[in-house]
């Protein structure tokens, strides 16, 4: 019983007419976009930001903002990089990925305990968290580029199947970190639409008051969501370090602008209660493509900046002026009502 | 008497050193509209969160059903069939009107996983209860208010509520939507179930409620059956004052009218509006919602532009091009929301005071004066009697009726000639709505020209010299309030007999 009205309000099919627009231009001037390896390259760098955008996503749908999963990913992967090279560890990859997690888990832990418990504002809490735990990476553990151990590295080099362009000669494999993007979108899925949690986490973005006079147990819901992004920001580090095969601190940092934005573009709510995976993945894709592709059509790298920029605000002010619209336009039926 | 399904005996309950209730009681027969009224800070909200369990009290007893309880949890209370409808009805305004039904008793079945198939039987029963035809799938957010408030009725009903406690549910209605509620709750009320009715509009207490309790200060002042309670009374209980009938008699009305306006129309709002106004007379222009009524002041404030028509100023004709060129002429407007409209809710006191007259409280390199600023302020928190503990206190702070005094003190601090107020009293307690009336009869002495759009009947009759009513866009009739009564208004502008 979805209207065709109701379509149109969401912002999914605008991004996703912007991606095909695009894809078409970049194809139609380089011949390049809808190769093979082209499409795996695009895959391979969404990985990333696609993991951290779910959680970010949770995030501002339940009305906080969350700006730490960098610094939270970046922590957690060095130091367990450092633990598995320092006990000469050779065996599975799933402890890594379990050490990693579980670091990110303590840290998340300390944003959900300061937002849900001493109800600090969110931004504040995880700019203060951020800062935090890039000095003790870089103080600390005086971090640099480091190797990874053979666990990581043989992970890195598991690939599903590899594309080659045959015009251009060119290969591009795909990373076996894909399932885990995968494995994490369809729980996502399920969490945020089969469960009272996840309703939960949009009651609470609808209306906090509301959701705890409905019985909804709001701290714990806030200790979950802030948890898990700390659990998926460590999954994200291990998954970035075994695609570059070497344990760089500071690769991630800095990557909480563009996902927010991806995700914002992508239609969630800035002030929370509405956002959906589909939008999200939809919002990175975008991202991915100017910040990959524009290349092919002879765009040189610095220019893509502008394009995103130029995206990030086209994107946003449309979202917000539908807002505004839907607002005057209901402002007006109730004064017809009445 | 019929059994109770809620008795409240000797709540008391401070916070901090603030009493809030003083061995309040309160006593609910099954199947009874009971009304609370009381003034802002009377203690019913207290009281109300000490019956949801909220608040504990630190004495008393509160009997449900014949059980007896020293305090209640929020969860003990639900299971016991006490629901409250709050103000804000508390729903999830980005989620479906199924999940906004469904969500609490799944809460409280305490299920951990959604089943769509069941929360849709569980809202389409909910819904069914009281006859209430909406979508099921449509967000919350795009409903209008009256049917937010019903989702609300029945979200509670599907907790097999005994007894319903509406805070103030007529706050944010049309007089239209007033009489669905009114239905609704007559509806529930055949089905066996009690409703706590909070209010401080006399006339929805007379209208719906059998029984009522008038809490002031945190105490019982008054408790019996509403037949045998009159106005008089039911103010006097309320505000611990008597109040002379009022009713303005114009000492100072100058010959000259100050505005005139010919034959004015626009489009879909009315037509042809001819009428006069003299300085120190106050014409109450009243009709019914969509009767044109606001836009006619809006357009003599500037908003709107007439299609046809004349207005003339002292004996010269103008066309007011904005709200600045209105100001200018010396035409001031308060809005009827002056929650939105017309006020800095989280700035002091002092800066919403001079923040239409800075250029005048400043030197010559443009700094403000702040002996002058704080002189200023101290002069209207007088004039007016605004009750504030100091002018550096934020205005929401202020009940409503002294908010609305400080929307009055800016535009009187300009120099007005014609004051046009639209529902000036509106939300306003009754002592306050008093104090506002005298006030505009004061200003009105000094020789302004005022004008009060209401369609609070008994306040025009009160404070107007003079009245027309307006419907469709025409006016109906011009009356003289001393010889006027409430009904013969009423029937012009429904113009039902």
């Amino acid at each position: 019983m979805i209207s065709l009205g109701r379509i149109s309000k969401r912002s999914e099919p605008y991004v996703l007419a912007a991606i095909i627009l695009l894809s078409l231009l970049i194809q139609a001037r380089s011949g390049q976009f809808f190769s093979g390896n082209n499409l795996v390259d695009l895959a391979r760098s969404l990985i990333v930001p696609a993991l951290f955008s779910v959680g970010c996503m949770m995030v501002i749908v339940s009305g906080g903002i969350d700006v730490s999963f960098p610094a939270i990913a970046s922590l957690a992967m060095y130091v367990t990089d450092k633990i598995l090279l320092a006990s000469n560890y050779s065996g599975n990859v799933i402890l890594a990925y379990a050490i990693s997690a579980g670091l990110g888990l303590l840290m998340g832990a300390l944003n959900g305990f300061l937002i849900g418990f001493l109800r600090l504002p969110t931004l504040v809490v995880t700019l203060g968290t951020s800062s935090l735990y890039t000095g003790l990476m870089f103080g600390a553990f005086s971090a640099s580029a480091s190797d990874v151990p053979p666990a990581i590295a043989r992970h890195g080099k598991e690939i599903l199947f590899t594309a080659t362009n045959p015009t251009m000669g060119l290969t591009s494999n795909m990373p076996s970190q894909i399932l885990i993007l995968i494995a994490v979108l369809i729980l996502a899925f399920l969490l945020l639409r089969y469960t009272m949690l996840g309703r939960g986490i949009y009651a609470i973005g609808g209306d906090e008051t509301a959701a705890e006079r409905a019985g909804f147990n709001v701290r714990g819901i806030k200790m979950f969501l802030y948890c898990f992004v700390g659990v998926l920001a460590g999954i994200t580090g291990i998954a970035r370090i075994s695609m570059m095969t070497y344990a760089d601190p500071s690769t991630m940092l800095g990557m909480e602008m563009t996902v927010i934005a991806a995700v914002v573009l992508g239609g969630t709510r800035v002030t929370g209660g509405m956002g959906s995976l589909t939008g999200t993945i939809l919002g990175v894709a975008l991202m991915t493509i100017l910040s990959n592709s524009l290349i092919l059509i002879g765009i040189p790298t610095y220019w893509t900046r502008v394009f995103t920029g130029a995206v990030i605000i086209i994107g946003t002010g449309v979202t917000a002026h539908q807002t505004i619209a839907t607002r005057r336009r209901r402002a007006q039926s109730q004064k017809a009502a009445a | 008497m019929a059994a109770s399904v809620l008795r409240v005996k000797g709540i008391t309950k401070s916070f901090g050193g603030v009493q809030a209730l003083r061995g309040v009681s309160l006593d609910i027969a099954l199947g009874e509209i009971h009304c609370l009224a009381g003034e802002n800070g009377s203690g019913k909200s207290t009281l109300i969160k000490i019956i949801s369990g909220v608040h504990e009290p630190d004495a008393g007893e509160i009997e449900i059903d014949g059980r007896r309880f020293s305090h209640l949890n929020p969860k003990e209370a639900i299971g016991l069939g006490i629901q409250v409808i709050y103000q804000d009805f508390s729903v999830f305004p980005n989620l479906t009107v199924m999940e906004n039904l469904a969500l609490n008793s799944e809460l409280m079945d305490k299920r951990k996983l959604v089943n769509y198939k069941r929360a849709r039987a569980i809202a389409a029963n909910a819904v069914s209860q009281i006859g209430f035809d909406v979508d099921l799938d449509e967000r919350v957010e795009n409903l209008t208010v009256a049917d937010r408030q019903l989702i609300a009725i029945c979200r509670a009903l599907l907790q097999e509520a005994k007894l319903i406690i509406m805070d103030e549910p007529t706050s944010a209605l049309t007089k239209k939507e007033v009489k669905a509620l009114f239905a609704v709750i007559k509806r529930l009320q055949a089905r066996g179930l009690s409703i706590l009715f909070v209010s401080h509009k006399l006339d929805e207490v007379f209208e719906i409620s059998e029984r009522y309790t008038i809490l002031r200060s945190g105490e019982n002042v008054a408790s019996g059956s509403t037949v045998e309670l009159d106005r008089k009374t039911f103010v006097f209980h309320m505000t611990g004052r008597q109040f002379e009938d009022e009713f303005y008699t114009p000492s100072a009305i100058r010959r000259e009218p100050i505005l005139s306006v010919r034959g004015l129309s626009l489009g879909g709002a009315y037509a042809d509006i001819s009428f006069d106004l003299a300085a120190g007379e106050i014409l109450g222009i009243t009709g019914l919602l969509g009767s044109g009524r606001t836009e006619l002041v809006e357009t003599l404030f500037g908003i709107f532009q007439p299609e046809a028509g004349t207005i003339s100023i002292r004996g010269k004709e103008v066309r007011i091009k904005s709200v600045k060129d209105a100001i200018r002429k010396g035409i001031g407007y308060v809005p009827s929301d002056r929650l939105t409209e017309g006020l800095f809710q989280p700035q002091t006191v002092e800066r919403n005071l001079s923040i239409t007259v800075l250029d005048r409280l400043s030197d010559h390199f443009g700094f403000l004066r702040r002996g002058a600023i704080a002189a200023m302020t101290r002069r209207w928190i007088g004039d007016l009697s605004i009750a504030t503990k100091s002018p550096a206190l934020p205005v929401r702070t202020l009940s409503g009726g002294n908010q609305q005094k400080v929307v009055l003190a800016r535009w009187l601090a300009n120099d007005l000639s014609i004051l046009m107020l639209n529902g000036p009293t509106m939300g306003v307690d009754i002592g306050s709505k008093y104090d506002i009336h005298v006030l505009m009869r004061k200003l009105a002495g000094k020789g302004l020209a005022i004008i009060i759009v209401s369609d609070d009947l008994p306040e025009v009759l009160a404070c107007a010299s003079r009245i027309l009513v307006m419907r469709d866009g025409v006016f109906v009739q011009e009356l003289d309030p001393t010889v006027t009564t409430e009904s013969k208004l009423s029937e012009l502008s429904t113009g039902i007999a």
